[in-house]
């Protein structure tokens, strides 16, 4: 045996212990981290880490993933596409995140899909809706197949609004006609098709389709535009904007109900930073606070808000639900390898706070998309009403009905 | 119709523009600085009065008088904190002051903004409007609190123009803005009128930052709009020029109204950004500037 010289002997005798002490934290309780990237300082977004560390200290307080503890890094990306890849290359590369939870822009998920494919880490998004979303693993499932939606696509919000509408807009309301105002966005485009599509069905004729800018600030020009058309309700689909179009539409008396997708609409938070504008804006949400739409809804909205002092956005929802769904996936697999949770994710059925989750199949056109229909996920229509959020529809959960500030005219 | 809408909704937004630039280019003409943190001056009146209306329980009026407030304090600190010891600086040659004002000015707002965005969220924020409810003018529905921002807007100009010319003080700030050598020669301290100067300033600022975000709501991603179109207004009425500056708000918000309306309003300010192109071609010296 050759001698070790004297200097590199006491390197080793020195490295050798510091080396075990250092394995074994990480043999006893190595945590499993999961990425989480929002848009911090808007009202949809700040919910995703705060639905998700809320998931995780669940899960941990019951034991962890096999022993093991959830860990949630969570990143600002500012709104920011550009952050939000530097972001998710940073979650897997230097802090091993095993799965990323990103956003509720479709642009910024639009621009990490590749990125979840290249770094094979399974990425869901708790908020984005464009239909690209899911016909882009469609079409190249064996690089994207990374990928999952955990909201639902636009054309289906589309239809969960046009469905409610056949007894609100034309049994309540007697809604007739509607112009379709939504903002310049990727999610609004397949939405606004299908507006167009499902609103003459459902026998409201729509006068006049306008997309807004995002940067718009002064509403009145629209509002004057869209009064000028008669139409007896406006058919939203706000995400980005929301909180300026809400208190001009009530400032100046617009006397034309808003009716669809209001995402900032669905945080309490809205409430507060409209000074109650917001009062008689219905919209869509498939979770909702006051409604046990599964056992575990209004649990969790009740903890969110004990934590938080507001209700959770849409988004908080599911990015509760995410992180179960992902936890689940890592114990089905026995593995935190990319692809093992990705076979185990395609296999989910798991009832979370948004209803009973399973995701297409590679060969459906959303694929990796969530089921919808009865006993699965299906729309509700809220309404807000002196602060609260009330859920208007369907009848069988519906906790109140509709009411409109007296501005409002509606047709006879 | 259409044309007494526009009539109206202009009226009020040129009388906002105005209040805010007037501020803006008084500094200017008194102290040569241009203060590139103006619209995060504004914004924080505005979130000020936001925050204390509801959240502290301040009322309407006690948040809209906390905002004016808050615009006043965040003004002096803005020149005690930046402007000040750039100018006072003796590490600064004397010919790059302006433009060490001008970076520190823009580095502050920055600040500001990001403060803001971190504590409020970037989402907008409304101010309770100082009058609720709707009025008629000529058929034209019209927000009471739209009718409104025009008379504050208008009755603060008015208060600054009876400052201006009809107290000593206020004299000596006009006397300033026009030959600040001769000011000094005539035994005035400059520095007493440059912070004289600078709280009227913080007052306009923050008056013009709550009825901004009582009419259409304010958000920190504003802030650099709101700098780029005061600093256009002024630029097109005159740097230093006040009535320039009035004159030019009128421009730019009838110009931006009929934009809005007759073209969309998506494309709101880029008439306007044309014409600055046109008059800094052809009329350097703004419509009514002296320089």
């Amino acid at each position: 045996m050759r001698a070790v010289p004297p200097r590199r002997g006491a390197a080793v005798a020195l490295a050798l212990p510091l080396a075990i002490l250092a394995a074994l934290p990480a043999l006893a309780a190595d945590p499993i981290r999961i990425g989480v990237i929002a848009e911090a300082a808007t009202i949809p977004g700040a919910a995703i880490p705060n639905g998700a560390k809320l998931a995780a200290a669940e899960i941990n307080a019951a034991g962890g993933i096999d022993g093991r503890m959830i860990e949630i890094v969570d990143y600002d990306n500012k709104s920011s596409a550009a952050d939000s890849v530097r972001a998710f290359q940073r979650a897997v590369q230097q802090d091993h995140a095993v799965a990323v939870i990103a956003s509720y822009t479709s642009e910024v998920v639009l621009a990490l899909e590749p990125w979840a494919g290249r770094l094979k880490t399974p990425m869901i998004t708790p908020g984005a809706a464009s239909d690209l979303i899911t016909h882009r693993i469609h079409d190249d499932y064996e690089h994207l197949k990374y990928v999952f939606h955990g909201y639902l696509a636009s054309t289906q919000i589309a239809d969960a609004v046009c469905e409610s509408g056949k007894e609100l807009l034309i049994g309540v309301m007697k809604a007739k006609t509607a112009v379709v105002l939504s903002e310049d966005a990727a999610w609004t485009i397949p939405l606004d098709a299908e507006y167009l599509q499902c609103l003459p069905k459902i026998g409201i004729q729509v006068l006049d389709h306008i997309r807004l800018s995002p940067d718009t600030t002064d509403f009145t020009p629209l509002y004057n535009k869209i009064e000028g058309e008669k139409p007896d309700v406006i058919i939203t689909g706000i995400s980005h904007v929301g909180v300026q179009p809400t208190v001009q539409w009530a400032e100046q008396h617009v006397p034309i109900p808003m009716y669809g997708v209001s995402s900032q609409a669905t945080s309490s938070t809205f409430w507060k930073d409209t000074n109650g504008a917001a009062n008689g804006v219905v919209f869509n949400m498939f979770s909702a606070p006051d409604v046990a739409v599964t056992p575990k809804t209004i649990p969790f909205a009740k903890a969110y808000q004990a934590k938080y002092g507001v209700t959770p956005s849409y988004a908080g929802y599911t990015a509760y639900d995410d992180v179960y769904i992902f936890a689940e996936a890592i114990k089905k697999a026995g593995s935190t390898d990319g692809d093992k949770i990705v076979a185990a994710m395609e296999q989910t059925d798991w009832v979370g706070t948004i209803g009973r989750i399973q995701y297409l199949g590679k060969d459906d056109p959303f694929t990796h998309g969530m089921k919808i229909g009865p006993g699965l996920i299906s729309g509700l229509m809220v309404q807000w009403k002196d602060g609260k959020q009330v859920t208007v529809w369907p009848k069988e959960v519906a906790v109140g009905q509709m009411a409109f500030p007296e501005f409002i005219k509606l047709p006879q | 119709m259409l044309a007494l809408q526009i009539l109206v909704d202009g009226f009020a937004v040129s009388a906002l523009y105005g209040v805010g630039a007037v501020g803006f280019t008084l500094i200017f003409g008194v102290s040569g600085v241009l203060n590139l943190s103006h619209g995060a001056i504004m914004v924080v009146a505005a979130v000020t009065a936001w925050a204390t209306a509801g959240g502290l329980g301040f009322g309407r009026y006690g948040g809209a008088a906390a905002g004016v407030v808050a615009g006043f304090v965040l003004s002096f600190a803005t020149y005690l904190l930046v402007v000040r010891p750039i100018q006072g600086s003796k590490a600064i040659p004397r010919e790059e002051k302006e433009i060490f004002v001008l970076t520190g000015t823009l580095l502050w707002g920055i600040m500001i903004q990001e403060a803001i965005a971190y504590c409020f969220s970037n989402t907008p924020k409304t101010v309770l409007p100082l009058a609720p409810g709707v009025m008629n003018i000529l058929g034209v529905r019209t927000p009471v609190n739209e009718v409104l921002t025009a008379v504050v807007s208008w009755v603060a100009i008015g208060l600054l123009w009876l400052l201006v010319n009809r107290t000593r003080g206020g004299k000596a700030l006009l006397a300033a803005s026009m030959n600040p050598r001769g000011l000094t020669l005539l035994g005035f301290e400059m520095t007493s009128i440059h912070r004289k100067v600078w709280a009227i300033y913080g007052v306009l600022a923050g008056i013009a930052g709550v009825l901004l975000g009582a009419f259409l709501g304010v958000s920190s991603d504003n802030i650099g709009t709101l700098t780029a179109s005061a600093f256009s207004i002024v630029v097109l009425g005159g740097l230093g020029s006040i009535w320039g500056s009035l004159l030019a708000a009128y421009v730019v918000g009838y110009l931006e109204t009929l934009t809005a309306y007759l073209v969309a309003p998506s494309v709101r300010t880029v008439p306007v950004l044309l014409l600055l192109v046109l008059v800094v071609y052809l009329r350097p010296q703004g419509l009514l500037g002296r320089r």
